[in-house]
């Protein structure tokens, strides 16, 4: 009976599988849907424009939205996420210690509406003003204000898998002479390569698939270009802002489930990847000590 | 603590705690430019009343009431589960069975599925397929088969699961072996044990992660939008198969749907006060609860 609750988890998992996936299918089997959307029309148009006389579905801007907004987020949230995990666990008193990890949390709780409010209101400006470029909402601001969200999860795995690396491993390197920079650097770092690698993969996954900051703070036009501070429009922010206008059954709302779909299947990929990792730390470190 | 940093090594070791200072300084930039502006249109008639003149005036109780609801009825829903789920992990299962290993990636895959996407399954789920159902079954009109406040609340449950186990798991961890063997040794049964020994003391750990949960749904809009959350609503929700209107969501609509920015302006501060503070205070006492519960087992 336990073990049967248990099991309920599994169950969702399929589950949601299951019914993105079974909305999606008529894209790959109904004839008639496939006259307007396709896998094939899915990439031979750079345009896409579900809502006119001749929708057209395409992805590449779509794609390219989420990945540079993926791009803008990693790019910040690594070297500040790693950095501060590696200051928190190795140098910073064991005050300031005990005051960080708190602050990381509260950053972790805010709900990624206020923090795309924020973005929307306030960071958009500040960025613009101080950058100076001419369409205030973009993949960048949308990118910064993402990163917000990804670097707790850097951070906590970071620092936990920093944490965990073996006093006696420092102990031999600061006794070989090294001092406290050279052995965070090269012996406490690369031992924890696959936790902070997994926190990173962790961190890709959600911004992928964060919704709420991407849809307010990108500004949604679907272009192909490759400038970081167009306005840009990103496959889950596409969900969003059109679900809800969509009649059920139509190609365009298969469509959008389709993207679900390959939303899925990538964090889910990356996530899974991820998680092996973890969990072959844990069981590595569990036998070592 | 071993030699001091060389000079060449200062630089470096200044830059990560320039990282440090980045997100501490990020924190505090958002918290204070939401408290400044925030704070100053708190008032018990914007907290009681509902948006007036297209939500450019007036209050937000009908988002704080729907809020309420829906994170009660995910409670009740997601608790039961998640707790049941940890016990088998924590008590029952054995790490190696391929059961086991498939829970626990369950579990930890189902946390990192997009928020999005868990609005994609509640509405081909819970609405299209459960709800259609229900009212092709009792002969409803459209009762069920739409987005309302029960599909809203069942979405957030299953995207909570995983929070309530991996805080309910961590809690039935924490309670000494020995606990277990005394209960056992004076001839109670492994439930008697789990019932009367363990889940008495690990229950500051289950609030936890009710409380946690709680907090995370508050927050979430993207599940919510096509399930049940509505844009503006004249009247409160009475039943299960009402639409509601959800703070979060108020926040969405008011920022980027509203016809008039600047008289929206210090509403729409308002709400995100109103909703961080909800938050935090949950964060907080999960917080708090969690050291009772070290505390409680630290001498053993």
């Amino acid at each position: 009976m336990i073990a049967l609750v248990a099991t309920s988890t599994i169950a969702s998992i399929l589950l949601i599988f299951l019914f993105v996936i079974k909305e999606a299918l008529p894209i790959l089997t109904s004839a008639k849907v496939q006259q307007e959307a396709s896998l094939v029309r899915f990439f031979n148009t750079t345009i896409w424009q579900p809502v006119s006389e001749w929708p057209r579905y395409g992805f590449a801007p779509l794609i390219l939205g989420t990945f540079k907004v993926t791009l803008v987020a990693l790019l910040f949230a690594i070297p500040v996420g790693v950095g501060a995990a590696l200051f928190t666990s190795e140098f910073a008193p064991r005050r300031t210690k005990e005051f960080l990890k708190p602050i990381v949390e509260i950053l972790a709780g805010i709900p990624s509406v206020v923090l795309g409010f924020f973005a929307l209101i306030v960071l958009a400006s500040f960025l613009q003003n101080t950058l100076g470029y001419d369409s205030r909402l973009n993949a960048f601001t949308a990118g910064i204000a993402l990163s917000f969200a990804v670097i707790p999860t850097i951070f906590s795995i970071s620092e936990d898998a920093l944490t965990a690396v073996p006093k006696s491993l420092r102990e031999a390197s600061l006794a070989l002479g090294a001092d406290r920079w050279q052995t965070a650097w090269r012996v406490t770092l690369p031992a924890a390569q696959a936790g902070i690698l997994a926190s990173i993969l962790l961190g890709l996954g959600r911004a992928i698939g964060e919704t709420m900051i991407v849809l307010m703070a990108s500004g949604n036009a679907s272009l192909v270009t490759a400038s970081l501070f167009d306005s840009t429009r990103s496959l889950s922010a596409t969900i969003a802002a059109e679900l809800g206008e969509v009649v059920f059954g139509d190609p365009h709302y298969n469509t959008l489930f389709f993207i679900g779909t390959l939303l899925f299947t990538m964090t889910f990929l990356v996530n899974l990847g991820a998680n092996l990792m973890v969990d072959r730390l844990k069981r590595k470190l569990a036998g070592k000590l | 603590m071993g030699m001091k940093p060389r000079l060449s090594s200062l630089l470096p070791i200044g830059i990560t705690g320039l990282m440090t200072a980045i997100i501490v300084l990020v924190v505090v930039i958002i918290l204070s430019n939401i408290f400044w502006f925030g704070h100053s249109h708190l008032s018990w008639e914007f907290l009681s009343t509902a948006p007036r003149e297209g939500m450019t005036a007036g209050g937000i109780f009908p988002a704080i009431f729907g809020t309420v609801a829906l994170v009660l009825l995910m409670t009740v829903a997601v608790v039961p589960i998640g707790v049941v789920t940890a016990i088998y992990l924590s008590e029952y299962a054995r790490e190696t069975s391929p059961l086991t290993r498939a829970v626990r990636m369950a579990v930890s895959n189902l946390a990192g599925v997009p928020s999005i996407v868990f609005g994609l399954f509640g509405l081909g789920f819970f609405i299209q397929f459960l709800g259609t159902g229900i009212d092709r079954a009792f002969r409803f009109e459209m009762t069920f088969g739409q987005p309302c406040l029960l599909w809203a609340a069942m979405t957030l449950a299953v995207l909570n699961m995983p929070v309530v186990i991996v805080s309910t798991e961590e809690a039935l961890k924490q309670v000494p072996e020995d606990y277990r063997h005394a209960s056992l040794a004076l001839g109670a049964s492994k439930w008697q044990t789990i019932w009367r020994v363990i889940l008495p003391q690990a229950l500051p750990g289950i609030l936890t992660g009710a409380i946690l949960a709680i907090s995370r749904g508050a927050g979430e809009v993207a599940p919510i939008m096509f399930t049940g959350a509505a844009y503006y609503l004249p009247y409160l929700p009475k039943a299960l198969s009402d639409q509601f209107m959800e703070l979060g969501y108020h926040v969405y609509v008011m920022a980027t749907q509203s016809p008039d920015v600047e008289a929206t302006q210090p509403i729409l501060y308002g709400t995100v006060f109103v909703l961080l503070a909800v938050t935090f205070l949950l964060n907080l006492s999960a917080i708090a609860l969690r050291s009772v519960l070290r505390r409680r087992f630290a001498g053993t």
